[in-house]
């Protein structure tokens, strides 16, 4: 489980999350707001990329600020921009860096790298340059590269901003399918449509926490009406 | 090796880096320190034989040393008239053999295997505290930053001629400085959030 409790943290002089407690139990979890709002540092606070000014943000006992590179072997973070995620040269090799770091035998990083590739429709493309791939494959290539290591917790901040509407459902159906608790950081709200419980951001604060249909009517509310 | 890697299964792709590396360079030493038009002649003959090897055509040869046809237009003259036919054929021809060389090398070997035999090769440097792995990070990101950079010139050149402002060095350099430096910094978070510094 992810526990913030407490937690306030500014950017220089901008304050951005204020006096945020919240519990994160839920398998699936959406967290909306409008440009602003927190919700990407909110994002970043778990898995220790942001560490709070005050407070704390633990998950399964581990405290990003102490335990930080334990957090983050458990929690697998994905970006909106996946041209700022993918380091190597060519598909199979970016999934395989994320392995590296594991020494593991090298017929079982490649065993690893076929079976997420496949998993994600990109077999075919495993020697392929990443840089050559469409927006919606190098956002699955983010996918992969970051599930291969078979996190317990996935936090994606975005991940279909970058992408048209199909691209956008066919990443939030992998998401959906995944067995890792996720959270999910999004605009758009139809992905949210089945999930445990969503989380409206304002102002570095949870304005409103529940279904995703009262979650979807209290952001449209806040909005002013818009969509 | 921004993507020029093409899978096979010809010895050639089979063969490990390192030992493609150590070839690529007796070859490249050979030539220079020969400076003849026989062994630039034995040279080109060895990469054709092993462009062969590796199953690629005239096509993917003459690809790999097309990057170079202004310097050789430039070089052959000016060589031919300053010293001689001979010196032509030496300079012009150990440049493209040795490019070509190292473009099959490039093409039979992917990018995660030469670092791991620039790994090995720095070892002994981590007795001084060097940390190998880190400086073939760098370079994996190194090249990996080739198309991110063209893609931004791109992006940056088109929005200045959309402005009407084709002229304006600043339209095209102040954009293209801040979008390679908030893409190293969304790199650097990628890099923490994969576990890169832990």
């Amino acid at each position: 489980m992810i526990r913030v409790e407490g937690v306030t943290h500014a950017y220089a002089d901008r304050t951005v999350l204020r006096d945020l407690t919240v519990d994160l139990a839920e398998r699936r979890i959406g967290v909306v707001g409008a440009n602003g709002s927190g919700k990407s540092t909110f994002a970043r606070l778990l898995n220790g990329l942001v560490v709070p000014d005050t407070g704390t943000v633990s998950v399964d006992g581990l405290d990003t600020r102490r335990d930080g590179a334990a957090v983050r072997r458990r929690v697998g973070f994905v970006f909106a921009d996946p041209d700022a995620q993918v380091v190597m040269p060519t598909v199979a090799e970016d999934v395989a860096f994320s392995l590296r770091r594991q020494q593991l035998p090298r017929a079982d990083v490649s065993q690893r790298v076929s079976a997420v590739l496949q998993r994600f429709g990109l077999a075919d493309h495993a020697d392929h340059p990443s840089h050559l791939l469409s927006g919606g494959q190098k956002q699955l290539l983010a996918l992969a590269s970051v599930l291969v290591t078979e996190p317990q917790v996935l936090v994606c901040d975005e991940p279909t901003t970058l992408l048209d509407l199909r691209n956008a459902r066919g990443v939030g159906a992998l998401v959906d399918e995944l067995p890792q608790q996720v959270v999910l950081v999004t605009h758009h709200l139809d992905l949210l449509d089945r999930w445990d419980r969503v989380l409206v951001m304002d102002d570095g604060r949870v304005v409103h926490d529940g279904t995703p249909a009262d979650a979807v009517a209290a952001y449209r509310a806040l909005m002013g009406g818009v969509g | 090796m921004t993507g020029l890697f093409r899978p096979g299964t010809s010895a050639l792709h089979r063969c490990g880096a390192g030992t493609k590396l150590l070839l690529l360079a007796a070859l490249t030493t050979a030539v220079v320190a020969l400076r003849t038009p026989v062994a630039v002649g034995a040279g080109a003959l060895l990469v054709a034989g092993a462009y062969a090897l590796a199953r690629y055509g005239l096509r993917t040869a003459a690809a790999q040393v097309w990057p170079l046809r202004w310097v050789v237009v430039a070089l052959v003259p000016f060589q031919w008239w300053t010293a001689g036919w001979q010196a032509a054929v030496v300079v012009v021809g150990t440049l493209v053999v040795t490019v070509a060389a190292a473009g099959l090398v490039t093409l039979t070997t992917r990018v995660s295997e030469m670092l791991d035999v620039l790994e090995l090769a720095l070892s002994p440097m981590r007795r001084i505290g060097v940390s190998t792995e880190r400086v073939a990070l760098v370079l994996a990101l190194a090249i990996r930053a080739v198309p991110v950079l063209a893609t931004t010139y791109g992006q940056a050149r088109d929005a200045r001629r959309a402005r009407g402002l084709e002229r304006s060095p600043r339209a095209l350099l102040v954009p293209l400085v801040i979008r390679t430096v908030r893409h190293a910094d969304r790199l650097g978070e990628a890099l923490v959030a994969r576990g890169v510094d832990d």
